[in-house]
C-alpha cells in the first residue's frame, strides 16, 4: 500500500475516490482506518476540511461504529469471538486467560504496542468454537489450557496485521 | 466478455457453456466458504493443484473452489463429481489417495467418508447422510456446486433465466402478483409478506425509488446470508434486478457487514461480471430497463440490521433508528420510497419467478411457504447450515439433521432470533420446566402440554407459542449452560449495541444487567425477579425500535422456563450449571487417575499431587478459570457450590485409590 504517500495527500486521495460525497463518510473512514490501522486526529481534521463536515459529525460516526478505533492498534490483533455459539462453549474463560497471559485488557492495546486484544460478536466459524483470530487467522476448538501455546504464537509470529 | 443484448443471446451462451462441459472430466468441488477456510482448506486446495499438475491431469481434473456446502462440522470437505462422492475432514496428505484411488481408478477412499454414528456405517453420497437427507435445498441449491466467482458457472446452472423471463414476458404488476401469490415472506425474521411490500413501494408517489439488500447479518451464530453471498452472489443480484424492475427502481444497494470480507469480495466480483455482461446497467438484456447496484460495508453496529438505522448508515450517518410510523417503503433512503429485503428473501425471488408461484406455494405450511435456512450452532453434533421446508418440526432439525447434543449431555434449550428478540425453545414436557411454568402461572398442574420441540417451523405457529422464527440462527444449549448467565450475556451484548437514542433502551438495559450480574454473583434478592419483569415490560412498551422492544425476551423466557435456576442463584447462592464463577468451586473427585494434566494447565499452581496420585486443588489459590475442568478427560473435576468444594476434596482424599488397585478390585469383582 501507499505507506510512503504523506498523510494529507493519502487522505485526499481516498476522499477524491469518493468524489468527497458526504454520504461516503463511513467508507472514507474505513479506508483511512485500513491505511493507518486507526483514525489519526490529523486525518479526521483533513476529512472535516475537505468534505465540509463538522468535526463533531465525524467523531459522532467514528465513535458510533465498532469498526473504528481512535487509538493506534498493536502490531498483532487478537480477536476473541464472543458470539453466542462461542459463549456457550465457554469463550469467556479463554478471553480471561488471554487477558491474564498477554497483560492486556479486552478492548485495549498492550503498553509495548505489541498486541491489541478485542472481542468480536461472531465470525461465523461456529463449528470451530470457541474461536480466536490472530491477525486474521482462525484458531478453533480452544481450551483454556491451549491459550499458553496461543500466546507463544502471538509472541513469535513475525507477521502482523496489514496496515 | 461481450455484453448480452437479448434473452436469446443469454440462452445461446448457456447452451455453449453446457456443451463445453465434458461429462468424462472430473470436478473436485472443494468447499472454500469461511467455515472451511477457517479449518484450513487452503493447504488442501494447494495440494490438489500440485498433484493435478504433477500427474499431468490439468484439463481433465478440475479443482473448483465453491461456497459453503453447509456441513461445517466436517470440514474441510469436497464432493467429487460426476460420481458425487462426499469426502470430509480432508487433510493435504489425503489428496494423493483421492487422486490416485478415486479419480484415477474409481475406488472410494473409505476413511474419508462420513461415518454415521447411529448405524456406524460409512456413507458415500451427501444425499444419504442424515444431515442432508431431510433438507430441501432451494436457496442453497447451487452453493457447493458453482464457483461463486464465475458468472458463466451460474448461467450454466440456469442462472439469470428467471430475469430473462421476467423482463421479456411479465409486466411489473404481474411479477408483484406472482410474488404475492407465492406468499413469500421476509426471511430476516419479521415475516412480512414480500409481495405486499413491493406493491406499496411501487405505488408510492415519489421518485426515485430504491431497492436495498440487508446483508448486515449481526446476530451471533447466524451465517446464512453470509454463505449465500459467498457461495452464490448472483442469485441475490438476480432477485434484486427482478424486484427493481417490478417496483420501478433504477438504483440498488447491498449493505453488508464489514466482518464478512469474503462475502464483500465475491459480491463485488459478481457485480462487476454482471455489469460486463450487460445484466446490470443502462439496458438490461436489451429490454430498455436500467438498474445498477452499489455495495456499502457496514461499520460494525448491530443496530444497523434494523431497516431505518441501516438506511441512515447508507446515507453516511450514525446508524440510529427512527420511529416506525413513517414507513420506509414511502419515506426511506434519502426520504424516498425504499424497498428493503434481506439476502435470503432476494435469493428466493428468482426461484418463484422461474418455477411459478404455485410451485413455491406447494412447499411449506398454510401460512409460511417455501424453505428456511438455519445456522445450527452451539452444543450440537452437526454444526452447520441447513435448509428445511417450512413445517418441519424443531425436533427433526435438532435431532435428525443436527444429530442431537454431543457427549451424552442433556439438551436444555435452543435459542432463536438472535440477542435482540431472542427467545428460548425448550422441551416443555420436561418436569422441571413444567414446574417453572406453573410457578409463572402459565399452566396449571395437570394441564396437557405440547412440546415446543414438536411445533412446526412456521412464522405464525412459533409466534403464537411465544417464540419466534428469527432470522435463522439456532444456538443449542445443554446442561452446562446457566440460563441466568445466558440472559445476562444477551443483555450485555445489547447494552454495547444499543444506539442510546431512546431512554428505555439505554437505561433499562443497564438496570437489567446490573440486577442479572448481581444474581450471578450470588448477591440477588427475591424481589429482583419482580423488578426484572417490570423493567422488561417498560422496555417492550416504550422503546423506539425493535432492538429495545424485544431486548427483554431472553430475560422473560429464561424466567418462564428456568425459574428454578434464578431461585438457586438467589436463595441458595448456587449455580446449578456451574458457570457463574463467584458461586462455583472446583474440586477433584476419587475418579482422578492422576495423569496430572490439570496441574499442568493450572495458571496459579493451585493443583498439586504428583504423578499417578490424587490431584488436589488448593482452594485459596484457585481462581476458577475452568482450565482444569476443560482438560480432564475422566470427568474427575467437578464444579460445585463454592463452600462445598473443600468437602468434596476431603471425601476424595479418603476414598481415592490408585488406578492399579481400582482395576484389580474390578477384576476380582
Amino acid at each position: 500500500m501507499s505507506q510512503n504517500t504523506p498523510m494529507p495527500e493519502r487522505v485526499d486521495e481516498i476522499i477524491a475516490s469518493y468524489q468527497a460525497r458526504t454520504t461516503a463518510l463511513i467508507m472514507v473512514l474505513q479506508e483511512v482506518q485500513q491505511e493507518y490501522s486507526y483514525l489519526p486526529p490529523e486525518a479526521l481534521q483533513r476529512i472535516s476540511e475537505r468534505m465540509d463536515l463538522a468535526m463533531s459529525q465525524i467523531y459522532g460516526v467514528a465513535t458510533f461504529y465498532k469498526a473504528f478505533s481512535l487509538e493506534p492498534r498493536g502490531k498483532h490483533l487478537v480477536s476473541v469471538c464472543t458470539g453466542t455459539a462461542c459463549h456457550v462453549r465457554n469463550s469467556q474463560s479463554i478471553l480471561e486467560r488471554l487477558e491474564r497471559d498477554l497483560h492486556v485488557e479486552r478492548g485495549h492495546t498492550s503498553t509495548d504496542r505489541e498486541v491489541t486484544l478485542e472481542t468480536v460478536n461472531c465470525v461465523g466459524a461456529c463449528a470451530l468454537g470457541p474461536v480466536v483470530l490472530i491477525d486474521g487467522k482462525h484458531y478453533g476448538h480452544l481450551t483454556v489450557g491451549a491459550v499458553e501455546k496461543l500466546v507463544e504464537v502471538i509472541r513469535q509470529c513475525p507477521c502482523s496485521v496489514e496496515h | 466478455m461481450r455484453p448480452i443484448v437479448s434473452p436469446k443471446e443469454l440462452n445461446d451462451l448457456r447452451d455453449r457453456l453446457r456443451a463445453a462441459h465434458d461429462p468424462n472430466h472430473t470436478w473436485v468441488q472443494l468447499c472454500a466458504g469461511t467455515g472451511c477456510l477457517a479449518c484450513n482448506c487452503e493447504p488442501v486446495a494447494a495440494a490438489f493443484r500440485q498433484k493435478i499438475h504433477d500427474e499431468g491431469l490439468e484439463g481433465v481434473v478440475h479443482l473448483k473452489l465453491t461456497g459453503c456446502h453447509g456441513f461445517c462440522e466436517r470440514g474441510p470437505l469436497a464432493v467429487i463429481q460426476p460420481q458425487g462422492i462426499f469426502y470430509q475432514r480432508i487433510s493435504p496428505d489425503d489428496v494423493e489417495a483421492i487422486i490416485d484411488q478415486t479419480i484415477k481408478h474409481g475406488k472410494v477412499v473409505t476413511k474419508l467418508l462420513y461415518r454415521d454414528p447411529a448405524s456406524k456405517t460409512r456413507i458415500e453420497k451427501a444425499e444419504d447422510i442424515p444431515f442432508y437427507k431431510k433438507q430441501v435445498r432451494l436457496v442453497l441449491r447451487s452453493n457447493g456446486h458453482i464457483d461463486p466467482t464465475s458468472i458463466e458457472d451460474y448461467i450454466a446452472f440456469g442462472g439469470y433465466s428467471a430475469l430473462a423471463k421476467a423482463l421479456t414476458t411479465m409486466e411489473p404488476e404481474r411479477i408483484i402478483d406472482e410474488i404475492k401469490r407465492s406468499r413469500l415472506r421476509g426471511r430476516g425474521g419479521g415475516g412480512f409478506p414480500t409481495g405486499a411490500k413491493w406493491e406499496t413501494c411501487r405505488n408510492a408517489k415519489e421518485e426515485p425509488k430504491y431497492v436495498i439488500c440487508n446483508a448486515d447479518e449481526g446476530d451471533p451464530g447466524a451465517f446464512m446470508d453470509r454463505s449465500v453471498l459467498e457461495g452464490n452472489p448472483h442469485s441475490v443480484i438476480e432477485g434484486m434486478i427482478i424486484g427493481a424492475y417490478a417496483i420501478g427502481s433504477h438504483e440498488g444497494y447491498v449493505y453488508v457487514r464489514h466482518e464478512y470480507p469474503l462475502a464483500v469480495k465475491h459480491l463485488t466480483i459478481a457485480l462487476d461480471q454482471a455489469r460486463e455482461l450487460g445484466l446490470l446497467g443502462p439496458n438490461i438484456l436489451g429490454s430498455g430497463f436500467a438498474f445498477d447496484i452499489g455495495v456499502s460495508r457496514g461499520g460494525g453496529a448491530f443496530v444497523c440490521g434494523e431497516s431505518t438505522a441501516l438506511m441512515a448508515s447508507l446515507e453516511g450517518k450514525v446508524g440510529e433508528p427512527r420511529a416506525k410510523y413513517v414507513h420506509t417503503v414511502e419515506h426511506g433512503l434519502w426520504d424516498k420510497p425504499s424497498n428493503l429485503n434481506n439476502v435470503e428473501t432476494w435469493a428466493n425471488v428468482p426461484l418463484v419467478i422461474e418455477h411459478g408461484a404455485d410451485w413455491f406455494a406447494s412447499i411449506g405450511t398454510e401460512g409460511s411457504k417455501g424453505t428456511k435456512v438455519f445456522a445450527l450452532t452451539g452444543k450440537i453434533c452437526n454444526t452447520g447450515l441447513v435448509e428445511v421446508p417450512m413445517g418441519i418440526t424443531l425436533r427433526e432439525i435438532l435431532h435428525d439433521i443436527g444429530g442431537g447434543v454431543p457427549g451424552k449431555k442433556k439438551f436444555k434449550a435452543v435459542q432463536t432470533g438472535g440477542p435482540s428478540g431472542g427467545t428460548l425453545i425448550v422441551e416443555t414436557r420436561d418436569a422441571k420446566i413444567m414446574r417453572s411454568m406453573e410457578d409463572a402461572g402459565e399452566i396449571s398442574p395437570g394441564d396437557a402440554v405440547t412440546s415446543l420441540l414438536d411445533l412446526p417451523v412456521d412464522f405464525d405457529e412459533l409466534t403464537q407459542a411465544g417464540s419466534m422464527m428469527g432470522s435463522g440462527g439456532m444456538i443449542v444449549m445443554d446442561q452446562d449452560s446457566c440460563m441466568v448467565d445466558v440472559a445476562r450475556y444477551f443483555i450485555h451484548f445489547l447494552i454495547e449495541e444499543s444506539c442510546g437514542k431512546c431512554l428505555p433502551c439505554r437505561e433499562g438495559l443497564r438496570k437489567l444487567h446490573e440486577i442479572l450480574e448481581r444474581i450471578t454473583k450470588g448477591q440477588g434478592a427475591p424481589e429482583d425477579i419482580l423488578t426484572l419483569q417490570e423493567i422488561s415490560e417498560t422496555l417492550i412498551d416504550t422503546s423506539l425500535c425493535q432492538l429495545g422492544g424485544s431486548a427483554p425476551n431472553p430475560v422473560l423466557s429464561t424466567l418462564r422456563y428456568f425459574r428454578d435456576e434464578y431461585d438457586a442463584h438467589i436463595r441458595d447462592k448456587r449455580c446449578p450449571a456451574g458457570v457463574c464463577r463467584e458461586l462455583v468451586g472446583y474440586a477433584i473427585t476419587e475418579d482422578c487417575v492422576g495423569d496430572a494434566k490439570c496441574a499442568k494447565v493450572c495458571p496459579t499452581g493451585a493443583i498439586t499431587g504428583g504423578p499417578r496420585n490424587l490431584q488436589v486443588i488448593d482452594q485459596s489459590k484457585c481462581i476458577q478459570c475452568d482450565a482444569c475442568y476443560q482438560v480432564c478427560t475422566f470427568n474427575a473435576i467437578v464444579r460445585v457450590k463454592r463452600d462445598r468444594a473443600a468437602d468434596v476434596q476431603t471425601t476424595a482424599r479418603q476414598t481415592w485409590k490408585p488406578v492399579k488397585e481400582r482395576t484389580q478390585a474390578e477384576a476380582r469383582a
